[in-house]
């Protein structure tokens, strides 16, 4: 387990309450015009999933563990990165009158 | 003991960077800014879970070296392939790609599960339900998402439909999610793995079912919803593998999802089961009322020589706008309105594009600067003191059967008021009518005037018109 000391169900819905919340809260005040970005931005945020799938192939102990945990961490990878750079170029273009270039 | 502190407290930076770096995106300044912390966060998590291998060290696993060799060979086939194939898709493609995308991280998290299910490590049932509960919601959107990608790749051009279709989904889900009963009250039990597979096929085939009967037009939504599925499995997963960086992230993402999912419903007039289950699109004709009146043409050197002796013109593009690739010969001929002192503002519409967003991306990329592009709330007032309202591509969205026809498809859909400018200039390939199949009583009212053709060539010839008259 990577925390120390197992969660109780509790604690957990504590966690998905607040960031129930959270997640609501920062999109309603997003302008429409950064709605494309945003949901590419946010489909980068679930790309953590990386990180889960790390666990359960540097974990595995048989080789179903190891094919689809390495399934799962290129899978994962590819949302991460995926949705990255495609944020960031999208986000690149927006520009004022003001500023020029850049 | 150290590793696990270390490996908790990057997952606390990752989330916290996440929040943050996602409310800087709620403003264009920002917003680049906003992608490159979450950025950080992202590299400081996967980084820090290698960290895990030194406490399997001392447990002594005689598969280790291998799986850190096969997770570095994933890592890199996976972010590569990712990265190269964002860095040159074109922004029209945009939406497909975060569909593919997304339905990358739904199987991901399918795959977490599915390596904790086949497992004999006995979980608690609650641990064992949620992961079972996670792996049905990712299943679907890693299949889901494939077919919209396909849809809006025209990979798949007709929607798929048979009579009893939603008795058969049903039927799928019914026996999907009774096998996720059965996997977990028999997991350890090797019938329980059978099970198991049957238990994923099921879910796999029930993405595709679902989304295969949804017309291409309604897929921006359904992305949106998957991209919100996606991040409820993560944040499942995350509970089950006792995460909180992924419950965190993945339940931020599943609610802003869920709520971009139903603004984009809600600017398309449409609910969201009306999306899933409804076949819209099949009403060709209904509710068409018989419109008075004739459709005027215009010529395109005319239309551009009175935009330009206008005191202020809005623009109201669409996807055909996009779909023409007219974006920078548009920004041409406004440049030479700017140049002749006319007041150029752009008007887009929630669902302009094939996204709420998308137009202003597609914008962006022409090089349209974006504080002269305005949204609807924001700009419908305007019209009434406008000279000349310019439609490019754009359809449904102007047309003003939606504020007054209750038989109309459309009816109740908020739309951009450009019948009330002094002068309509609608620029269109041909008669042919929206994607709602429903005729627009707009292009026939007396201030309007249409330019036929195709919107590249129009513009090109508006842009020379301009420039002969001699600025």
């Amino acid at each position: 387990m990577i925390i120390d000391s197992s969660m109780t169900w509790l604690i957990a819905l504590y966690i998905f309450m607040l960031a129930a919340f959270t997640g609501y809260e920062v999109i309603s005040r997003v302008p429409s015009i950064l709605h494309t970005p945003l949901m590419s931005g946010s489909n980068f945020i679930h790309g953590i999933v990386v990180v889960g799938a790390l666990h359960a192939l540097l974990t595995a102990t048989g080789l179903f563990g190891q094919v689809v945990g390495f399934l799962g961490v290129a899978l994962g990878a590819a949302n991460a990165a995926g949705g990255y750079v495609v944020t960031d170029r999208m986000l690149a273009m927006f520009k004022t009158s003001d500023r020029k270039g850049g | 003991m150290y590793v696990q502190h270390l490996m908790g407290l990057s997952g606390l930076l990752a989330a916290g960077l996440f929040i943050f770096g996602l409310k800087r995106m709620s403003s264009p300044v920002t917003a680049l800014s906003g992608i490159v912390v979450a950025g950080v966060g992202m590299v400081a998590a996967v980084a820090a879970s290698f960290l895990v291998v030194f406490d399997l060290m001392h447990a002594g696993n005689d598969r280790l070296g291998v799986n850190v060799a096969l997770a570095l060979v994933a890592l890199a086939v996976g972010a590569g392939w990712a990265w190269w194939k964002g860095g040159k898709v074109a922004m029209t493609a945009m939406p497909q790609m975060v569909a593919l995308y997304n339905g990358m991280g739904g199987g991901a998290a399918a795959s977490i599960a599915a390596v904790a299910l086949s497992g004999d490590a006995g979980g608690s049932p609650l641990i064992l339900g949620v992961t079972v509960i996670g792996a049905l919601i990712g299943s679907v959107s890693l299949t889901g998402s494939v077919i919209a990608w396909a849809k809006l790749d025209g990979k798949i051009n007709h929607p798929w439909r048979f009579g009893g279709q939603r008795i058969v989904n049903g039927v799928i889900f019914a026996a999907t999610a009774l096998l996720g009963v059965g996997v977990v009250i028999f997991h350890g039990v090797p019938s329980g793995l059978s099970l198991a597979i049957l238990f994923f096929f099921g879910a796999l085939v029930f993405g595709v079912m679902m989304t295969l009967p949804i017309g291409g037009a309604d897929m921006p939504v359904v992305i949106s919803l998957y991209n919100a599925f996606t991040g409820l499995a993560v944040g499942l997963e995350g509970f089950a593998l006792q995460n909180p960086a992924l419950m965190i992230a993945g339940m931020v993402v599943g609610s802003a999802g869920t709520l971009l999912t139903a603004l984009m419903a809600k600017a398309m007039n449409r609910s969201l089961s009306n999306v899933l289950f409804s076949n819209f699109g099949d009403l060709s004709g209904a509710g068409a009322a018989d419109v008075k009146g004739e459709m005027k043409s215009a010529d395109a050197s005319d239309a551009a020589i009175n935009m330009r002796y206008a005191s202020s013109v809005i623009i109201i593009p669409g996807y055909g706008l996009a779909v023409a690739q007219a974006q920078q010969k548009l920004y041409e001929f406004v440049k030479l309105l700017q140049a002749a002192g006319v007041d150029v503002k752009f008007a887009i519409h929630p669902v302009a594009g094939r996204m709420p967003g998308h137009m202003n991306v597609l914008l962006a990329e022409a090089g349209v600067p974006y504080d002269i592009i305005f949204d609807m709330d924001d700009i419908n007032a305007d019209f009434v003191n406008t000279d000349v309202a310019l439609v490019i591509g754009a359809n449904d969205v102007v047309n003003p059967s939606a504020r007054t026809d209750k038989s109309s498809p459309i009816y109740g859909m908020p739309i951009l008021n450009a019948d009330q400018a002094h002068q309509v200039y609608v620029i269109k390939r041909g008669q042919g009518k929206g994607y709602s199949g429903v005729e627009n009583t707009l292009f026939y009212r007396q201030n309007c005037s249409m330019v036929y053709g195709d919107a590249q060539a129009v513009l090109t010839q508006m842009v020379q018109s301009v420039k002969d008259l001699g600025a």
